[in-house]
């Protein structure tokens, strides 16, 4: 087993970045004056050659980025998932993704976990406006150990990706040896007969120990960590369904748009399935400590043990 | 410049003008007035500047030429075909189904076409990104992005423009086609714009300012351009847009607007006269 590792996935991707980068002369890293927030210092401070700031201006940051995609450089440009998805979104869609340019967006501070900034900094909207765009791959690692595997394969994926940080230390899941990242895989972390939580990203672990409450209580549920919202993994949501009928699934994210309405497009058209969405409830967050906004909005593993029990 | 070379850009210029109408008119849509605005600078550049090779389109180390004010496809299209980077019937194809010709400059479906544009604003930061790229490489790339004058009120211009000069990316020129107008009216009356070249020079360009249909003032100033170090160039050039198309020329209304047949008989007349007239 590895350690167990209590870490943001920001400060992860920070130094995987900085390892796929010595072995990489093409990696440069852009940020819009947030490095320290968003962890590319950590990038600057190794390879100060190869780190531009960009200054307040994601827009320009994000053409900045194509521009220098065309010139054989892998490009990775952060920034708060707000600003880079959020303000972003038209020169993502326009200058990067139908060129399918080589560029990677990191969207930062993802979800209500940002805490205290409030409404303003929690983008829960990110996955849904990078969803809807052609070309464009979305992942979001759950902790440590995945998003240093999902930097190194961004590394090597050729076209537009989206990944998506969160700013919360938390718990890593995948101490296993055996951990693999397989890009547009999910990875079952639970079987179980009764039922299926499907999560992503930061509520993994929460996820994990509202399955432990359910199984005192003789309910038998699967889950099932998605990392890689697009493409999604058809076969693992399918094969559950099928196996045990219906599906939770859990995200920092509105429920509109997110991963939910992702297993439910694989569903409704395969092997129609009842899903429960549990997320953001198309609500604007608000200021407080992280924790207690996860408890607030149900996203902490008694918040979700008590969802899950209301909708069977 | 010596009066042959005057005189075979001005052919250019000319056919490119033609192979404007010629495809907008096959389409009955696209953007004439900004298109002739910038055929006389085109023409300067695909035959005197810029390193391309229409054999080897992707070439790394060519010149790169982004065209921001990406509505005047029509124009690029036209150099780009009589350069030979794709056939002259091509032009007719413009905008039709399944032709690589799209309503916008698209790098992944026109050889020759170096970044794909037409939401105004963005073709600047992708210039920055590519002159960034070169150094980078210890390149001789040099970047040339032509912006339109409405284009400039996008915020994104001036962050881009702050980047270029941070990074002293003097290896990157921007062309300003001062025609005056947008879509609305006057860049005056819609937006109050004025004070260009003072705009460029205070977020920290070397600034020329010429006439954009006069050939000798256009390499004057991209020879300054390239001998001014640690400064981005912006050559703001005064231009007529829809020029050389007699009922086109200052006129708002051909911004975007396609001539019906009796139009492109007139146009087209007026343009084979003025190359046959150069051809005496
Ligand atoms: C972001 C964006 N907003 C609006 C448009 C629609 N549009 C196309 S051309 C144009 C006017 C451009 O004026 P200018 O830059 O002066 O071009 P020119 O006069 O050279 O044709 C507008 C508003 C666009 N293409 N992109
Ligand atoms: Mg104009």
């Amino acid at each position: 087993m590895s350690k167990l590792i209590k870490k943001a996935t920001r400060e992860s991707f920070g130094e995987a970045l900085v390892e796929v980068a010595k072995s990489n002369d093409n990696i440069v890293v852009l940020d819009a004056d947030l490095a320290t927030a968003t962890k590319t210092q950590i990038f600057k401070n190794a390879f100060p050659d190869r780190f531009f700031d960009c200054g307040i201006s994601e827009c320009n940051m994000i053409g900045v980025g194509a521009g220098l995609s065309t010139m054989g450089k892998i490009p990775f440009v952060a920034s708060f998932a707000m600003f880079s998805a959020g303000r972003g979104f038209e020169q993502i869609r326009n200058s990067i993704a139908y060129p399918n340019l080589n560029v990677k967006i990191a969207g930062s501070h993802a979800g209500i976990s940002v805490g205290e900034d409030g409404a303003t900094h929690q983008c829960c909207e990110d996955i849904a406006l990078m969803r809807s765009i052609p070309n464009m791959s979305i992942l979001n690692p759950c902790d440590h150990y995945e998003m240093q595997e999902a930097v190194k394969y961004a590394a090597t994926h050729k076209g537009p990706m989206y990944i998506r940080l969160g700013r919360l230390a938390i718990e890593s899941v995948n101490n296993n040896d055996d951990y693999k990242f397989e890009f547009g895989k999910g990875i079952q972390l639970k079987d179980g007969k009764d039922i299926t939580l499907i999560s992503t990203g930061l509520p993994v672990k929460a996820t994990l120990s509202a399955a432990n409450l359910l199984k005192k209580d003789g309910i038998d549920a699967r889950v099932i960590n998605i990392h890689t919202i697009k493409p999604i993994d058809k076969d693992i949501i399918l094969k559950a369904a099928s196996e045990t009928g219906q599906i939770f699934t859990i995200e920092e994210h509105n429920i509109i748009g997110g991963l939910g309405e992702a297993v439910c497009s694989v569903v409704c058209e395969n092997h129609p399935t009842k899903v429960t969405r549990i997320g953001i409830d198309d609500q604007f967050g608000q200021s407080g400590p992280a924790a207690e906004l996860l408890k607030h909005y149900k996203l902490d593993a008694d918040g979700l043990y008590s969802t899950i029990k209301n909708n069977l | 410049m010596d009066s042959k070379s005057i005189k075979d850009l001005c052919k250019l210029a000319c056919k490119i003008r033609i192979g404007v109408l010629e495809s907008v008119f096959s389409a009955q849509s696209g953007h004439p007035g900004g298109s002739l605005s910038i055929a006389d600078l085109l023409a300067y550049l695909y035959s005197k500047e810029l390193k391309v090779d229409p054999k080897n389109p992707q070439n790394p180390n060519r010149d790169r030429l982004v065209l921001s004010k990406g509505h005047a496809a029509p124009a690029l299209y036209s150099i780009l075909a009589h350069m030979g980077f794709f056939q002259l019937e091509d032009l007719k194809t413009l905008r039709k189904l399944g032709s690589h010709l799209q309503g916008h400059p698209s790098m992944k479906s026109t050889p020759g076409v170096d970044m794909t544009t037409g939401s105004l604003g963005q073709g600047i930061s992708a210039a920055c990104g590519m002159a960034l790229g070169a150094k980078l490489d210890n390149s001789n790339v040099r970047v040339y992005c032509i912006l339109g004058d409405g284009e400039i009120e996008e915020g994104q211009v001036w962050e881009a423009s702050m980047f270029a000069s941070h990074y002293n990316l003097d290896n990157l020129c921007l062309f300003i086609d001062n025609n005056s107008l947008q879509i609305d009216g006057s860049i005056q009356e819609v937006a109050g714009l004025s004070n260009i070249p003072e705009k460029f020079s205070s977020f920290g360009f070397n600034v020329l300012e010429i006439d954009g249909h006069d050939f000798e003032q256009i390499e004057d100033a991209i020879n300054k351009a390239k001998n001014c170090k640690s400064k981005p160039s912006a050559i703001i050039m005064k231009t007529n847009k829809g020029k050389c198309v007699s009922y086109m020329e200052n006129n708002v209304s051909w911004h975007g607007a396609a001539p019906n047949k009796e139009q492109f008989d007139i146009a087209k007349k007026e343009l084979v006269a003025a190359l046959s007239k150069l051809e005496d």
